[in-house]
């Protein structure tokens, strides 16, 4: 086992780094969760990371968004996403996507994905993902914040959850975030991500939610 | 009474948990009219833990939870 992934042992078995070495994920989106889902996919150690953003960093970003910087400011995020995987670890393949999650191209950017993390900022783009996802075969490890509050789930085929959590009408009235909500949602969403990539038992279709302010963690369904 | 939880940004101004007299709401409606609550602020809507809408009736001894939409990233 390569040096860099011994303090994994004891948490996870060598098989299961193995395994994980061997497993593509696509991050959906490259802002506020995407930043920290793509760094911690990273230092896991998984094999391949595809990741789609269509976005450009604006300063409202800095007060979250890892991968952005005073400098990276007007930069195309899917291209930080780039330069960050190559800097933190140049042993993951990674294939960065100038794009936004489509109904055009939601089929094409998850194909032949093990697990897809929803790091998308609005509803529109969760229920088109969700989809390309359950017509695909693929899990989909939801996560989205508002504010102080993180929810994360694992989204199986033929789960309903996304309509359940999303229901027509609703919509979103803030755009808050602070600096530790994305982390903390993507710590969720990448121990879901974890357990399924290595088999772990999982409980699939249940909303995990965390409100940060007043230290609760419900588990929904 | 019916107890009403609320979480998350539906906390403010609102509290925690209050207690309902079962005979002021029929309805989870009712519950969300009486709280001023627009039905587009909440994704998720539970009776004694089960997925509702607010057209769902309501009685004594109920547990209302409400969820805002969390939606960024």
């Amino acid at each position: 086992m390569e040096e860099r992934y011994i303090r994994n042992l004891g948490a996870l078995t060598e098989q299961e780094c193995a395994a994980l070495r061997t497993k593509t994920v696509f991050v959906a989106g490259c802002g506020g969760l995407g930043g920290y889902l793509i760094e911690m996919l990273l230092r896991l150690g998984v094999g391949e990371i595809h990741a789609a953003d269509g976005d450009a960093f604006e300063a409202s970003n800095l007060n979250r968004q890892l991968l952005s910087s005073p400098s990276s400011l007007g930069k195309p995020k899917a291209e930080a996403a780039a330069m960050r995987a190559e800097l933190v670890n140049p042993d993951v393949r990674f294939v960065a996507v100038p794009q936004f999650v489509t109904e055009e191209n939601a089929a094409e950017l998850i194909r032949g994905s093990d697990a897809v993390l929803d790091a998308l900022d609005n509803i529109q783009a969760r229920r088109t993902l969700a989809r390309a996802c359950a017509e695909a075969g693929i899990p989909m490890i939801h996560g989205a914040i508002c504010g102080w509050s993180a929810q994360a789930a694992v989204v199986m085929p033929g789960d309903d959850l996304i309509e359940k959590i999303y229901p027509e009408g609703v919509s979103l009235s803030s755009k808050a975030s602070l600096s530790f909500t994305p982390p903390f949602c993507a710590a969720l969403q990448i121990a879901l991500c974890t357990r399924l990539l290595t088999g772990r038992p999982l409980e699939t279709g249940r909303l995990y939610m965390a409100d940060l302010l007043d230290m609760e963690l419900e588990s929904l369904f | 009474m019916i107890e009403v939880r609320f979480f998350a940004t539906l906390r403010d101004g609102r509290g925690k948990i209050t207690q309902v007299p079962a005979e002021e709401a029929s309805t989870a409606g009712d519950l969300l009219r009486r709280f001023e609550i627009p039905p587009e602020e909440v994704a998720i809507l539970l009776i004694n833990g089960f997925h509702s809408k607010p057209e769902n009736p309501v009685k004594d001894g109920d547990v209302i939870s409400l969820f805002p939409p969390v939606g960024g990233g």
